[in-house]
């Protein structure tokens, strides 16, 4: 039996009648076609899902859809502004060369978000602490790291 | 000096916006109206017949579209050694083992429909050790499968690799010190962030398009089409398209069963199918770097010079055959090549078990080969009593030399590498302390200006120029992120004189694209960027005669800067690109700018001795490595990580440190953590909490050095960089932990365990 969920994706709200059993990111990817968020492993372990619910890092991948009722939902696509001008961790990032393959970069980039928003002069140590939940093959992680502490204004 | 406006340059990557803003489309964003969605039954035993399979009832669940099982098929044949097929009929070799495939409308239905397929099986012997396999009365893999003088049947592969130079049995007698160990390594996944996928499409008139991930189009293009005759569509075209690739690392060197079997449901059903693996099936039913047994025995003279180096090989081939089974022919170059050692002696056998079967990964081998190679170097040093530091330098390769396989080196930094790392590790002062922090380090050789594997090495280029001056390349090479969109962009914005975001770079499209053999062998920026050199060339000697025309001038006297030509009398008589362009469309009897350029590298194919100069230009490099081992945990922590490479010229240091930065990563995650486990055949840890990737956490800061020495025949000097960072990572980190601790492990990983039991076993 399907159910309507409200909530806001992206600043903008939302209404959508979904299956119980949804995961956050089939909604997001199948139903809502946003597919920047990616999927790596389905099972909450290399972070390529993460997305933000009200500003925190969650995964996607097993987070059910029904929890997001009333909340807040921030992904890949609604990082840049209205005018379509870059988030200041995505411009790092590519400044950086911090982006290889890129199917780690959404999730990193949100996982960036979310703790330089707690924390907007991080330690070296902290930033690694800060992306360890999220798994990336390509960079060996430096131009990340560097990108993000470019991006907090050190 | 700063004469290059484009080269050397920190430029960004030209996907980087796509990929920050998550609007790269990937194989698995790729939607096409009607698909259906592809899932693979595999087998539940490493080795057995197959009695029947039934799948009447889920042919009938509704939503299944079709289901094929190896009964229903054509014979199509796949792999390096053709002894691979989409489905397996009547025996099953591994738990890889392809049984029946469905295709539905979503995939949960064609996950529920695998569950109603049901198989009986009659359980056969397995041998999952290739040693065990090899000997006399093992279960045999293949029954089919012959070798030998009297072709009786066995598991050892009928390849010829085996490399022999000078008198390895006289040098040895000769030698003052002979080390001898058996050194080895373990199956490790390539874990590409995006899992494996791929969508086939018939149109009307049964042409294929393939929507595909793959390093190889040209290779794959004709894989397809090979197929499709067997299919009974000779003469059909295939189309392969790439879609943004989410991590290669040579995993995606060839074809495989799954995209065969999206071809044979797409034609079965007439609808687009696609296949999209989980992390599971990723762990399980790709092809790892494959596990290999090393024998090795080197000697040297009173003053270290070496003598010899003696290798015999096992290699575990698992049940079907891919590129892993070729790594030991690169493995001759570390062999051959590493170091100066005039006599040597190389064996290697490929032994059918019923594991996963492997492929290439990032190196080729070459990790595999240097761990055994340069951690005895540190024995060897050992037992001749001589700083192992002055042991690599005085048996270093130098400019001009010719290898004992016959490899020509022209520019050589390995000199320059290693005393850099040696400076930078402060090696004189922190070598020999014993005190649970030691330095090690370890070199490496790669091909560096292209491979001939195939009978060509070549790639093409096209350049054309549009009414605003764009410059649109198009070009055979494959980005799979590594960044080579921007670099060929780089070298034809040189070239041409324009800048780089006046370029724009595909590479997509076998339909458009021109021929490339594939991004393998580190060659896409020496070959591709040495093409794109040419056909750019081209295209700014027809630049020049439309604009002498128009600006009333002669070619000679013409020059191209920052989008504008001008002449080189008058510098302000000049006309933006442009406008020269429109010119030249617009007139009478008017011209298109457009040129295309086929380089093919002077390299040679390796003879029947596998001698011949594979490479126009070899990339050599050191890495060393400071650790503190905690004699009670036997935990590694890495202090300081140096990764020195001779690279030629950095035509993009950014993009060039990210794949020294990736690559040595990768090789630590090989020394010390990464190992796919099998247990009689299944893989047991196919997820990232158990298969141990390393994290931000773990990572040390790595220090890139980059020693350029701007060879002749490379784009502005350029060497290939892509695989060099990964491979003498594990040596260094071996001869560092032996440093600190005075254990010194001969198997990969590195663990804490076998460090203490190391430990222990030296207490006694």
């Amino acid at each position: 039996m399907k159910r309507t969920i409200s909530f806001t994706l992206n600043g903008d709200p939302v209404q959508v009648e979904i299956e119980p059993h949804l995961t956050l990111l089939q909604l997001l990817r199948d139903k809502l076609e946003l597919t920047g968020t990616k999927e790596g492993c389905s099972m909450g372990e290399c972070g390529a899902c993460t997305v933000l619910l009200d500003g925190k890092t969650i995964n996607s991948c097993i987070f059910p859809a029904m929890e997001i009722e009333g909340k807040s939902v921030t992904t890949i696509e609604g990082l840049a502004d209205a005018q379509g001008s870059l988030h200041p961790i995505q411009k790092a990032f590519i400044d950086y060369g911090a982006i290889q393959c890129g199917f780690c970069t959404p999730g990193m980039v949100l996982s960036a978000k979310a703790f330089l928003d707690e924390n907007p002069k991080p330690t070296e140590e902290e930033i690694r602490n800060g992306i360890a939940g999220n798994l990336c093959r390509c960079t060996g992680y430096i131009q990340i790291v560097q990108a993000i502490k470019a991006a907090s204004g050190q | 000096m700063d004469e290059f406006i484009n080269i050397g340059k920190r430029i960004p990557k030209m996907d980087a916006e796509q990929k920050a803003t998550g609007s790269a489309i990937y194989i698995h964003d790729l939607k096409i109206p009607g698909m259906l969605y592809g899932k693979i039954l595999y087998s539940s035993h490493p080795h057995a017949k197959i009695l029947s399979i039934d799948t009447s009832k889920a042919e009938r669940l509704p939503g299944v579209k079709a289901v094929l099982t190896g009964y229903q098929i054509p014979p199509i044949k796949f792999g390096f050694y053709k002894d691979n097929v989409p489905l397996k009929a009547n025996k099953v070799c591994s738990l890889r083992d392809e049984i029946a495939a469905v295709a539905a409308i979503d995939p949960e239905i064609a996950e529920e429909a695998l569950d109603l397929v049901k198989v009986e099986y009659e359980i056969l012997p397995a041998v999952f050790d290739p040693e065990e396999a090899m000997k006399e009365g093992a279960p045999l893999i293949h029954e089919e499968h012959v070798g030998g003088k009297e072709k009786k049947p066995t598991n050892v592969l009928n390849l010829p690799w085996r490399l022999i130079s000078g008198d390895v049995e006289e040098a040895r007698k000769n030698s003052v010190c002979v080390a001898e160990d058996r050194f080895k390594v373990t199956w490790v996944a390539h874990c590409c962030l995006g899992t494996s996928g791929c969508v086939a499409q018939f149109d009307q008139k049964n042409n294929l398009t393939m929507y595909s991930i793959t390093q190889i189009p040209s290779l794959a293009q004709r894989d397809y089409t090979d197929a499709l005759a067997v299919m009974g569509l000779k003469d059909k075209k295939v189309r392969v398209i790439k879609t943004t690739i989410a991590g290669g690392f040579g995993s995606k060197l060839d074809t495989y069963a799954f995209e065969y079997i999206a071809i044979l449901l797409a034609h079965k059903t007439r609808k687009p199918v696609k296949f999209l693996f989980t992390r599971e099936e990723e762990f399980f039913a790709t092809s790892p770097r494959q596990p290999a047994i090393i024998d090795i025995a080197q000697g040297c003279t009173k003053d270290g010079r070496l003598t010899f180096r003696d290798i015999r090989m096992t290699l575990d081939n698992g049940a079907y055959t891919s590129w892993g089974a070729t790594t030991p022919s690169v493995m001759m170059m570390p062999i051959s090549s590493l170091y100066k050692v005039p006599n040597v002696r190389y064996v290697a056998r490929c032994v059918y078990t019923n594991n996963t079967y492997s492929q290439a990964m990032r190196g080729y081998g070459t990790p595999q080969a240097t761990f055994a190679i340069d951690s005895q170097i540190d024995i060897l040093a050992e037992m001749a009593g001589i700083d192992p530091l002055d042991f690599r330098l005085r048996n270093a390769n130098t400019p001009g030399e010719v290898t004992p396989q016959n490899f020509k080196i022209n520019t050589c930094g390995l000199k320059e590498c290693i005393d850099a790392v040696a400076q930078k590790l402060d090696w004189r002062q922190n070598r020999g302390r014993k005190d649970g922090r030691g330095v090690g380090m370890a070199s490496m050789i790669h091909v560096g200006g292209g491979a001939r594997v195939y009978k060509s090495d070549g790639c093409g280029t096209i350049i054309k120029i549009d009414d605003f001056g764009t410059v649109n390349v198009i070009t055979g090479a494959t980005d799979m992120g590594q960044g080579s969109d921007t670099v060929i962009g780089q070298i034809v914005a040189e070239e041409l004189g324009v800048r780089v975001e006046d370029v724009v770079v595909t590479h997509t499209d076998t339909d458009i694209c021109p021929w490339d053999v594939g991004a393998h062998a580190s060659r896409t920026t020496f070959v591709a960027g040495n093409s794109a050199i040419g056909a750019a060339k081209k295209v700014k000697q027809q630049l020049l005669e439309v604009a002498a025309h128009s600006m009333g001038e002669s070619p000679e006297n013409l020059d191209i800067r920052d989008r504008t030509i001008f002449s080189k009398k008058d510098p302000e008589k000049k006309s933006p690109l442009g406008k020269i362009l429109r010119a030249a469309h617009y007139a009478a009897g008017g011209s298109m700018v457009m040129a295309e350029h086929f380089y093919d590298p002077s390299n040679e194919n390796l003879d029947r001795e596998f001698k011949g100069n594979l490479s126009v230009t070899y990339a050599y490099g050191t890495h060393g490595v400071e650790v503190e081992v905690d004699k009670e945990t036997g935990q590694v922590k890495i202090l300081k990580y140096i990764a020195a490479h001779d690279v030629g010229r950095a035509i993009n240091p950014m993009l060039l440190e990210g794949q020294v930065y990736g690559g040595a990563t990768m090789g630590i995650g090989y020394a010390l953590t990464e190992k796919l486990v099998l247990q009689n055949g299944r893989v047991v840890n196919p997820n990232f909490l158990d298969y141990k990737l390393l994290t931000a956490k773990d990572v040390p800061n790595i220090e890139t050095l980059v020693i350029e020495t701007n060879d002749p025949f490379g784009p502005f000097g350029a060497k290939g960089i892509g695989e060099p960072g990964s491979v003498p990572t594990a040596p260094a980190i071996a001869n560092a932990i032996y440093d600190a601790v005075g254990v010194r492990i001969k198997d990969l990983p590195i663990t804490p365990e076998k460090i203490l039991a190391g430990l222990k076993q030296k207490g006694k």
